[in-house]
């Protein structure tokens, strides 16, 4: 196992190496853009993994939308259900030939398949199209009232090594060692990412946050690789905060990160976003986008819900919200913010809105409801 | 095993004469524990840097205020300098002969430089339960309501093991040591903490889904060490998942269990539901010695000399040293006096929205004592 993932991130190390020199070689803005082109009728085509349990219901909801709204996009539904071969988790040909085709995908939830020898689907997915950056903001949406009510934050997490490397064994019984892999071109790819992220969102501020007081090499290298691309954007403004001083300002008022983009580490980007997005109302209300070198996927990152499936009680917000950062990606923006500001005003009257925000619509209602809007 | 973990850091000579002096606790019961000679005790204090002396003058103001039978042997160690070394060492010594410490937080350089005086003094000493009470104090204004619980964080292991490399330029190995006896004990020591402090429930905090190795072990040995223990419930949270439930519902959580580095985050995601780092105490106990010092760890280098700090967490944290001294009169003294100022005086330093000083709310506290 150990020879097998040196080897694998030996080719990612290569391709971290070949997308710096292309990086330098283009605009330092295109780092991450999108690259798809319009086909015959005049529509770019959008790769629809429509998921598992409430996934079809929710992909069927921001299909409608779409329409209503007259966005310029085909829909090319795939299937991802996992087929193993030669002892690996790979997608079906089919899915990956159409996202490596349209470069961009959205993607509903998915029941990871239990038993030996899969790897989690979302870890095959950003492996397959070299998906190193997750982007993860959070804001407040008026009218589910929460604890916190100016939360503005946008997030971008290392999403192909760190803590999440899987590098582990046992050095002897009873004693495991876990490896937090950190390399210096992965690091840059993301800060190169975050600085481009920064730049196109108007914010202009790119904060680091990282633990290189104790972990002085890994996170060390990680705040190094950011502090050397800041020098490359003297436009943005820069800083970087130690992981738990970053968890208690938040917390204690998330105001002081809303003119932000914060980056870091795999394992801290995952418990931060997770924690932003209860400060606004959990994980069926925030989108979430992966940016690759291949292509990019946008997702929403809840559950399935089983237990509601089929039953058209599901809330297509998250799915929703994750199809605007994608159109936005597009530089579809008009649209993207047609359709944001329909569906947040439908949640803010409050007529319309499903149980989880505490209302009595089904799917369907919720939908129309911000169709009757656009 | 331990020693082939150890050798990384120390010398086999400290290794050697760490575990004679282990092995003489539990021989000699008088080795153990404090010493008080007179009625005296003797701490060792450590005001650390950013606004440790400020907040340790208010500690020894309120101790004289109170007649408080603690004699502190101060060492003003700094983490600024790597010259300090001698210092530590000699706050190690002392140390290993009062058996209790209070202490501020050191700062640590980023990047470069010497590694952490406070995870090597823990290490050293082999403190390895740090404990961290988030509960709301009554009339200070939080977001979050009935918010009660203890983290209970693994102090000598984990991300914090220190080992690193450079394998290739530009690539970076940090080891996270998870191991059975270590997991075991601190498993063991929240059971016990629920139980002694009549609470219901402990959850085991992980990542065992990505981790499945390390923190698979570390869940797996807090599960087994939960079965002895029936009287107690338990269950176990992802960490980002842990991490939402607290900003959104933190009154579901009781004792919590985690590794070192989940530790630190949960610690001051809690600091912010009730109010700030200012008044959250914390303690550190090995099977030997305790430090106490403030659960949320910040050296708040910004503030530091200008008299606005907030002196409670330290303060809070020499009240469980009293505890830890069965000086329980005073503690409750102490305690009380803390806590009026606080909701019914509204003396505020400005981490919660007042604008007394340091001194003010010290003086405020001694009038209530």
């Amino acid at each position: 196992m150990f020879s097998l993932t040196r080897r694998a991130f030996a080719n990612t190390q290569i391709a971290g190496v070949a997308s710096r020199g292309m990086a330098s070689a283009a605009q330092q803005s295109a780092v991450g853009q999108y690259v798809g082109q319009k086909n015959g009728n005049g529509n770019y085509e959008v790769t629809l993994i429509p998921g598992d349990g409430i996934g079809p219901e929710i992909s069927k909801s921001v299909e409608r939308i779409f329409a209503a709204a007259k966005v310029p996009i085909e829909w090319e539904s795939v299937d991802v259900t996992p087929v193993l071969r030669d002892g690996k988790t790979v997608i079906p040909d089919e899915a990956l030939h159409s996202i490596l085709r349209t470069k961009i995908a959205l993607k509903g939830p998915l029941a990871t398949p239990i038993g030996k020898g899969h790897v989690s689907l979302n870890l095959t997915l950003r492996r397959t199209f070299n998906l190193y950056a997750n982007v993860r903001p959070c804001k407040s949406v008026p009218g589910y009232a929460t604890h916190y009510s100016n939360v503005d934050t946008v997030l971008i997490r290392e999403n192909t090594e760190g803590e999440y490397s899987g590098i582990e064994h046992e050095v002897v019984g009873g004693v495991m060692q876990s490896i937090k892999l950190i390399t210096k071109p992965a690091s840059e790819r993301v800060a190169r990412f975050a600085f481009a992220h920064a730049i196109a969102t108007g914010r202009n501020h790119v904060t680091a946050v990282h633990k290189a007081n104790i972990m002085k090499l890994s996170d060390g290298l990680f705040l190094q690789a950011c502090q050397e691309v800041a020098r490359e954007f003297p436009n943005v403004q820069f800083d970087e905060v130690l992981l738990d001083r970053a968890c208690l300002q938040i917390v204690q008022n998330p105001s002081q990160y809303a003119n932000t983009v914060m980056v870091m580490p795999n394992l801290y980007g995952d418990i931060l976003s997770d924690m932003c997005a209860g400060l606004i109302g959990g994980l069926g209300l925030t989108p979430s986008g992966n940016i690759g070198r291949d292509a990019s996927i946008f997702e929403s990152v809840h559950g399935t819900g089983p237990d509601i499936a089929g039953q058209d009680k599901a809330n297509p917000t998250a799915l929703l919200l994750s199809s605007c950062m994608m159109l936005r990606h597009m530089n579809l923006n008009s649209h993207a913010n047609a359709i944001e500001n329909a569906a947040l005003s439908t949640i803010a009257e409050g007529k319309a809105i499903t149980a989880d925000l505490g209302g009595k619509a089904s799917n369907t209602q919720f939908t129309d409801a911000i169709i009757a809007k656009l | 095993m331990f020693g082939r973990l150890a050798r990384q850091t120390t010398t086999v000579k400290q290794v050697a004469s760490r575990l004679s002096a282990r092995a003489m606790g539990t021989v000699v019961e008088d080795s153990v524990g404090p010493k008080c000679y007179g009625g005296t005790y003797t701490v060792t204090l450590i005001p650390g840097d950013g606004i440790g002396q400020e907040t340790a003058t208010s500690v020894k103001t309120v101790f004289d205020a109170a007649k408080v039978p603690v004699q502190f042997e101060q060492f003003d160690l700094s983490g600024f300098t790597s010259e300090s070394d001698n210092l530590m060492q000699e706050a190690l010594a002392s140390l290993r002969r009062n058996k209790v410490g209070l202490k501020g937080i050191l700062y640590t350089p980023i990047r470069k430089g010497h590694s952490s005086f406070n995870v090597a003094m823990r290490k050293e000493l082999d403190i390895y339960a740090s404990v961290a009470h988030c509960k709301n104090i009554p009339g200070i204004d939080a977001r979050h309501k009935n918010v009660d619980f203890v983290i209970i964080r693994e102090n000598t292991e984990g991300e914090y093991s220190g080992l690193e490399h450079q394998s290739f330029p530009g690539v970076v190995e940090s080891l996270k040591i998870i191991t059975r006896p270590k997991t075991e004990r601190i498993a063991r020591y929240a059971f016990d903490y629920a139980l002694r402090n009549n609470r219901k429930k402990v959850t085991i905090v992980h990542k065992a889904n990505i981790m499945k190795l390390a923190d698979g072990l570390f869940l797996n040995t807090c599960r087994a060490v939960a079965r002895e223990y029936p009287s107690i419930q338990y269950n176990d949270m992802i960490v980002d998942n842990t991490a939402m439930q607290l900003v959104s519902k933190p009154q579901q959580f009781d004792v919590m269990v985690m590794p070192n580095l989940y530790g630190s985050i949960v610690s001051n995601i809690g600091a912010g539901l009730i109010g700030g780092p200012g008044i959250v105490p914390g303690a550190n106990y090995g099977r030997e010695f305790a430090i106490f010092e403030p659960g949320s760890r910040h050296v708040a280098k910004d503030i530091q000399g200008r008299n606005t700090a907030n002196p409670s967490s330290l303060i809070l944290s020499s009240v469980m040293m009293l505890r830890h001294l069965q000086l329980n009169e005073h503690a409750d003294q102490i305690e009380k006096a803390v806590n009026k100022t606080l909701s019914v005086d509204g003396v505020r330093t400005p981490d919660l929205g007042g604008s007394q000083s340091t001194t003010e709310f010290t003086k405020a506290v001694i009038r209530n004592l």
